[in-house]
């Protein structure tokens, strides 16, 4: 286990210096959630709050966990779908390392990713005027709630990643996904607001709990529930996407 | 101590079927313990199928491999510890640096990260690219590839070396150094597989050559016994003045003792040995032609194929 560790953290290392060469990726990943911030920020804050400083307190959350995960998601899948296609990957499988470690490297550099994309949303935020009322401790949880459920989201995006081998399909079908994942939410308004048909799917939608979970420990308010719900499906999802991915990637091609 | 002994590899009756198409059609290959086997084919023929079942990278549909004992498909996590392989399509990766690709290689061996860096660099300066070290691999040219992608390939001094088409698009003189690195390898007790369209270059480095057409090894011999097989060198004359041919092919067929055949302004003749080389020369000389080439050569790979196929066709 310590020697699957360390190669994924070798070949995360990998990843990340391809990031520094070619930072678009990353930077977009940041940018995104901070322009959906900004945007919705001040053309629904008045609307659904009353105030903006209000509405941010509300938004924020959605927008971190939009950061930690759902925006960089893109080019995880993309990465590898390059990945496969290029040489680097035969010599990798011909090698005496685990069959999930390039996987797990490629979703460590996600991990790193998201937790700078967090903190730069975190100084965004504040910018802006929010404060953590659960205290810091609380706004750290937050955070680490949110870079836990990115993490298991990653699992998914490198499966479709290893499935399509193609970056164009990757993105292509990444990013249909990804709209009603991240907007049928309770991220700009609440559940209770929606109608019926989208709050019944913002009501499954498991990124609505990692939301909720976010919202309610950076509030100081009750998180049991969300944050519970928000673990169960972080570890659902890396139980049946990383084996799956595994498959994808070993599949002959 | 583990002596080299151990490190050949087998395979038996390999079939690979890819759709309809079968890449593979029973194919036999051996190599003794510190060997150099030289896979012999033209493009489509198999060998880069039968180098990557070999490297566990495709399971065969029937038929077995081990590598150093080892089943390639069983036992693969231990096959994959004696082995490495230098692929036609270079495997480095062409955002990182030449340096990053090869410390990347060592730290997945577990070498220390300082130990990884020294074994990269050394690597680096045995293959002439340590001015080329902090570049990105996308700069390279297609023979820097190559070599940074066997230098790679040594990073964990195998026991086993799969080369596939190494010396494709790298000029004479690195050629050269390719065929030297290899004789080394072999001298340190290392199997290589070496695929390759040149009878040249199989013959230069391969104690045994296997020929490959179709997915079917259609001969398995030493380079000495292939050659026999299908007439060894051929004598090739191209007089200055194309009037001298009908002269020249006299004098060649009674030197060389049978018919030359002539292809365009040159005319060829099979012969047992060098020694009709001299006999030719002196036979120009003393009748005062000049010629604008004059050359021992191997057959190509056509000819070896037209004189296997057409024997094993006689044979059946």
């Amino acid at each position: 286990m310590t020697t699957l560790a360390r190669h994924g953290w070798v070949l995360a290392g990998r990843s990340l210096a391809k990031s520094a060469r070619n930072p678009g990726p990353a930077v977009n990943a940041i940018v995104t959630p901070t322009l959906f911030l900004v945007l919705f920020l001040y053309l629904f804050g008045g609307a659904v709050s009353g105030s903006t400083g209000d509405y941010l307190q509300y938004l924020f959350p959605g927008i971190l966990v939009m950061g930690a995960g759902l925006a960089g998601l893109l080019s995880t899948g993309a990465g590898l779908a390059a990945d496969l296609r290029n040489g680097v990957t035969d010599r990798l499988r011909s090698m005496p390392i685990a069959r999930v470690a390039p996987l797990l490297g490629s979703v460590l550099a996600d991990v790193a990713r998201y937790l700078v994309a967090v903190a730069a949303l975190f100084a965004v935020a504040s910018l802006l005027g929010f404060r953590p009322q659960g205290g810091p401790v609380a706004a750290l949880a937050a955070a680490g709630l949110a870079v836990t459920f990115g993490f298991a989201l990653s699992w998914v995006a490198v499966w479709i990643g290893a499935l399509a081998r193609n970056e164009s399909a990757v993105l292509a079908f990444s990013f249909i996904a990804l709209l009603p994942l991240q907007l049928g939410t309770s991220l700009a308004a609440p559940v209770a607001t929606l109608p019926g048909w989208l709050g019944a799917w913002a009501g499954v939608n498991p990124v609505t709990h990692a939301m909720d979970a976010c919202r309610a420990l950076l509030a100081g308010a009750p998180a049991a529930a969300p944050v519970t719900a928000t673990l169960l499906w972080s570890a659902g999802l890396v139980a049946v996407f990383c084996p799956l991915a595994v498959l994808a990637y070993t599949r002959e091609g | 101590m583990v002596t080299s002994s151990e490190f050949g590899f087998e395979a038996f009756g390999l079939v690979k079927r890819f759709g309809r198409t079968t890449a593979l059609d029973g194919v036999d290959l051996a190599a003794p313990a510190g060997t150099v086997l030289g896979v012999l084919g033209p493009n489509g023929a198999g060998k880069t199928t039968a180098v990557r079942v070999l490297a566990t990278l495709l399971r065969p549909d029937a038929g077995r491999a081990a590598v150093g004992g080892h089943d390639v498909v069983r036992d693969a996590a231990r096959v994959r510890r004696l082995i490495a392989l230098a692929g036609q399509h270079a495997t480095v990766d062409d955002e990182l640096t030449g340096l990053a690709n090869l410390v990347l290689v060592g730290r997945l061996l577990d070498l220390r990260r300082a130990d990884a860096v020294a074994r990269a660099r050394e690597l680096l300066d045995r293959f002439d690219l340590t001015e080329a070290a902090g570049r990105r691999v996308a700069t390279y040219s297609g023979g820097m590839r190559r070599r940074l992608d066997l230098a790679a390939s040594l990073v964990g001094r195998p026991r086993v070396l799969f080369l596939d088409e190494p010396s494709a698009g790298l000029d004479p003189g690195r050629r050269d150094e390719l065929w030297r690195t290899v004789r080394r390898l072999r001298d340190d007790g290392v199997t290589v597989l070496l695929t390759t369209q040149y009878l040249e270059e199989a013959d230069a480095l391969a104690d045994t050559v296997a020929v490959v057409d179709r997915g079917r090894v259609v001969a398995c011999d030493t380079p000495a016994a292939l050659k026999r097989v299908v007439g060894g060198q051929t004598l090739a004359v191209r007089p200055a003045d194309p009037s001298d041919a009908p002269a020249v092919a006299d004098l060649l067929a009674r030197v060389a003792g049978r018919p030359a055949d002539r292809a365009g302004g040159e005319l060829v003749v099979p012969v047992d040995g060098d020694a009709v080389l001299l006999d030719a020369a002196r036979a120009l000389r003393d009748r005062d032609i000049t010629v604008a080439e004059f050359a021992l050569r191997l057959p190509s790979l056509d000819e070896v194929f037209h004189a296997l196929v057409g024997s094993t066709k006689e044979a059946a």
